[in-house]
């Protein structure tokens, strides 16, 4: 258990700094892909395995390849390589790490440092579904709305705008 | 007897990993499992490419293969030693990294879905509670792989025929995944085997209660079929790859070895998607009469797949390819919508399983089909006579 | 069972990765994907919380992740169709460069 969260850390951590990192962008996604497998990789560990799915159906199969379409569609993806180190740039990467500091701190000095897990928990995709169906059905309701809001906001905003003869 | 053949290779498994040291079993199951699957798969899949041209042959009155081995049943291997030896060209401009890994992130996912199919009774690598949510949801890593080969061998041809791959994939997975949620709303499960245990029993004594014989399973099934076609890439839906427009799509710049892991991993991606269908509409690995019951269910399975693979050779045989646009009328515009009002059929025909009086189940049949009916036919009234759709002119040919 | 403490001080250096992405790159798209991996950050303080936490069996931090996870697909959707209609106006995608209210 022990090696497998090291290493799957490890692989998440390595994926996300590349994705910021890297200078190309085609590279940055992919990269970005390998970190959301890591996550989903943790999620299973932890015993969240519906979670664990919906996360790369989601981030690998839809959000990835929505970026990856995006950038063919405004030609980023030929770009050349945009690495510029610059003061705002560096000033970026100190607060950064200030936060990181300040949340390492924060979790080093609350009592909740050395908590040991409870025993798992029997998580079947029914007792999902019936909370969701009855104690949360507001909320699953609201999301079904903002996903078609989204949905039809995103393809008016993507829309040429043909009425007043766009490019 | 024929209890112990049906289990026959989950005994043989038992037995292989019991005579190892306690501490290796761990990982012994898991490797055996894996490497039966694979095993299996691509022997299927040197056999399909066989069948494949063969039948396609057959369909185009010629022959298809005939020289190496008796009736040309070598030729598998022989294209076999084709590739592993033929140059591995990258081009020069090409993302290397990017261009050696989109092979690999192309087969590996497609083998770990198989991890959740079951090819017989007990005969499942992993039963996962959320196990059709973990198939689609490593299925979506194939399109990345197909952007990486397409992006990466900076080719224009390459990089159209990866973004036509990408939208159809998207395009077509609603569907399919919409018309597996029927399935999962009358079973009541996202686990496979159980999916496939829900299907058990015949009504009558004879015909079988698969998903497939009521009538949101039928028109689930087509579906599915034609959104599974689209899936893997293959004609009428091969436009990513339609030699005659764009050569090769995002295969361009691939030969020998690679090119060879894209042909598997399209094949090895149709067989599970194949396996999915049967599994979700077709009754999985029971027997479709109850006479035949004693056969053993992997060979059943087995069956059918083959049946479907045969379907799909037909259908590449027959249909001429789409444009793109109605490729993608077709997925929004069409399906879609059916596949919505599929899902409330199946809700209905779910609501209404207590009812009791005599002709209930033709009722239903009836209610549901004629709700399905009636949506097509005003689909296909609406799709066809939309402004701009007038009669076919020729300009060039008479 | 690595602890809890092992998570959270992952989540943390995800967030911090993200913040500094969305800091330092100027490309749009960038920005967008640094929002995401600070958004995944909290999905696994979530879970992470859930698992170590008192009631397991609530299943709260899952379905809190789940409706997350939902949110962000939405959040990508917009933000990417933002970014093509800046494309079609500006023809840049850099966020320095598009700087001007005018239509």
């Amino acid at each position: 258990m022990e090696t497998a969260f090291y290493v799957l850390a490890a692989v998440t951590v390595a994926g996300a700094v590349a994705a910021m990192a890297l200078p190309r962008l085609v590279h940055c996604t992919l990269c970005l892909a390998v970190a959301f497998v890591g996550l989903a990789g943790h999620f299973l560990l932890l015993g969240a395995e519906f979670v664990s799915f919906a996360q790369v159906l989601v981030y690998v199969g839809a959000v990835a390849i929505l970026v990856v379409f995006a950038m063919l569609l405004t030609r980023s993806a030929d770009a050349p390589p945009a690495w510029v180190v610059s003061r705002p740039g560096l000033l970026g990467v100190g607060v950064a790490v200030l936060v990181f500091g300040c949340l390492a701190a924060t979790v080093a000095g609350s009592g909740l440092a050395g908590r040991e897990a409870p025993p798992a928990p029997e998580v079947t995709v029914k007792a999902l579904g019936e909370r969701l169906m009855a104690e949360y059905v507001v909320p699953l309701e609201v999301v079904g709305l903002l996903l078609t809001a989204a949905l039809i906001g995103a393809v008016i905003l993507a829309l040429e705008d043909r009425a007043k003869g766009g490019t | 007897m024929m209890e112990t053949l049906d289990q026959l290779f989950v005994l043989l498994k038992r037995w292989v990993v019991g005579e190892f040291p306690a501490a290796w079993r761990l990982w012994l199951s898991p490797l055996i499992d894996a490497g039966a699957i694979i095993g299996v798969f691509a022997g299927l899949f040197a056999v399909t490419t066989l069948l494949e041209r063969k039948g396609l042959g057959r369909l185009q009155n010629r022959m298809g293969p005939n020289r190496v081995g008796p009736f040309g049943v070598l030729q598998p291997l022989a294209d076999g030693l084709k590739m592993l030896t033929k140059e591995d060209i990258v081009p020069r401009a090409a993302d290397r990294v990017v261009h050696f890994l989109a092979p690999i992130a192309m087969v590996t996912p497609i083998l770990l879905a198989y991890a959740v199919l079951p090819f017989g009774r007990n005969l499942v690598a992993v039963d996962f509670d959320a196990g059709l949510l973990f198939f689609f949801a490593v299925g979506a890593g194939t399109e990345l792989a197909v952007f990486m080969a397409g992006w990466s061998s900076r080719n224009k041809y390459s990089l159209l025929g990866a973004m036509r791959g990408i939208a159809q994939m998207i395009s077509y997975e609603v569907p399919l995944v919409l018309s597996a949620v029927a399935v999962v709303l009358v079973a009541g499960s996202l686990s496979l085997p159980s999916i496939v245990d829900s299907q058990a029993g015949y009504h009558w004594g004879w015909l079988a209660r698969w998903h497939v014989f009521t009538p949101w399973g039928l028109a689930g099934f087509i579906l599915f079929l034609i959104a599974a076609t689209a899936e893997s890439n293959r004609s009428p839906f091969d436009l990513p790859e339609g030699e005659s427009e764009i050569i090769a799509g995002h295969l361009i710049e691939y030969s020998g070895f690679k090119y060879a892991l894209f042909f598997l991993g399209e094949y090895l991606g149709l067989f599970a998607v194949s396996a999915l269908g049967i599994t979700l509409f077709l009754g999985g690995w029971q027997a479709p009469v109850p006479f035949l019951a004693w056969v053993p269910s992997y060979l059943w399975f087995g069956a059918k797949l083959l049946g479907c693979i045969a379907l799909f050779i037909w259908l590449r045989g027959t249909m001429p390819r789409l444009r793109t646009d109605q490729l993608m009328n077709f997925a929004w515009k069409f399906m879609l919508p059916l596949v919505l009002v599929n899902l409330v059929v199946a809700a209905l025909w779910h609501g209404t399983a207590a009812w009791g009086f005599f002709g209930a189940g033709a009722t239903r049949w009836l209610l549901g089909g004629a709700v399905l009916w009636l949506t097509y036919s005003a689909l296909s009234h609406a799709l066809f006579t939309a402004p701009g759709r007038g009669p076919r002119t020729y300009r060039y040919a008479d | 069972m690595p602890p809890l403490h092992a998570y959270l001080l992952l989540s943390a250096a995800l967030f911090a990765i993200g913040l500094a992405g969305a800091l330092t790159r100027r490309h749009a798209i960038l920005v967008l994907v640094g929002i995401e991996l600070m958004l995944n950050a909290a999905n696994l303080n979530f879970i992470a919380f859930w698992r170590y936490g008192a009631r397991p069996e609530a299943l709260t931090g899952v379905l809190f992740a789940m409706f997350s996870i939902g949110i962000a697909a939405a959040e990508a959707a917009v933000g990417l169709a933002l970014i093509i209609a800046v494309y079609r106006h500006f023809r840049t995608t850099t966020v320095n460069d598009v700087n001007e209210l005018r239509g």
